[in-house]
């Protein structure tokens, strides 16, 4: 759709500096209008836009390894992960969608869509993946979803029952994959480092403790 | 009170309204069990245009055999999809 205003006219963009996407100067468009019609001021936009970035898979990866560590803390998040992440002093800001932390195990596996736009964890996990927000992902992970983790790198054995939600409405999921074997003694901190983005979406498994 | 209980059988309507709202096709006229209710939300058909979302909407994730939702389904035969489905989009079987 976009990628015709990308395109450079030869002679014509000669001297001038590369032209904005379409959807950049759709953004800047809008957000000149809200600031115009007093809807937020541009420091209420930049401080939304620092918060967003302020977030990373790192996040989530702390909280995924303290649920390897502490049985408790993983049941509490399991049944309600804002009140458990409260409680380990990790607030969510307000107005967030509800977090819901489903878990895999040697019998289940979960993996996230979102197949009407891009929802996604942003609150734990960041901004979404590119590859999350194609329509290739999308529409392909419900129909076969065996199919698109081997494109991934996980093959999953047949005799594991897996779960695809496709987070359509106010709830976003993270997954706390399958601790890798040999990680025993480990601390938060070197099991934080085997947690991938890819990983909390379901779409792989964590890396190996001697990769 | 919630329409539905957990392991209610149900099926997802039909329809396009014209405007916003977030029941995709692909799981339209199918039928699945109320796996758990998420509680009540603003109803994103209203916020959408503006109004203020009211009356709350209670949102159920719903769980749906793969194999009921794809003929040619490869897989686990308890391999299932979840998706989170407001209540007006959904009728108990046995209201027809």
């Amino acid at each position: 759709m976009s990628n015709e205003q990308q395109v450079n006219h030869g002679d014509h963009d000669s001297e001038s500096e590369i032209q904005p996407s379409y959807y950049a100067s759709r953004a800047k468009a809008i957000e000149a209008l809200l600031v115009q019609k007093g809807v937020m001021t541009t420091n209420e936009i930049n401080s939304e836009v620092n918060a967003m970035d302020s977030k990373s898979p790192a996040d989530g990866a702390k909280i995924v390894a303290l649920a390897w560590l502490d049985d408790s803390f993983k049941t509490k998040l399991l049944a309600n992960a804002s009140e458990a992440l409260e409680e380990i002093g990790y607030k969510l800001p307000d107005e967030t969608p509800y977090l819901k932390v489903v878990e895999n195990s040697e019998d289940i596996h979960h993996v996230v869509v979102c197949t009407l736009c891009s929802c996604y964890p942003r609150m734990l996990l960041g901004r979404p993946p590119d590859w999350y927000k194609s329509l290739a992902y999308r529409s392909r992970v419900v129909v076969s979803p065996r199919e698109v983790m081997e494109e991934f790198g996980l093959r999953l054995s047949d005799d594991i029952e897996v779960r695809v939600l496709d987070s359509t409405a106010d709830l976003r999921y993270m997954v706390i994959p399958r601790r890798p074997l040999g990680t025993d003694g480990f601390d938060q901190e070197s099991l934080a480092a085997l947690v991938t983005r890819d990983s909390m979406i379901g779409v792989s498994d964590p890396l190996s403790a001697h990769f | 009170m919630d329409r539905f209980n957990i392991g209610d059988s149900v099926a997802v309507r039909i329809d396009s309204p014209r405007g916003h709202y977030r029941t995709p096709i692909y799981i339209q006229g199918k039928t699945g069990i109320i796996e758990s209710i998420c509680g009540r939300f603003k109803n994103p058909e209203r916020l959408a245009y503006g109004y203020d979302g009211y009356p709350l909407k209670t949102l159920y994730t719903v769980e749906f055999l793969q194999k009921d939702l794809w003929p040619d389904y490869k897989g686990n035969i308890a391999d299932k999809l979840l998706i989170d489905i407001y209540e007006h989009w959904l009728n108990s079987i046995n209201e027809g």
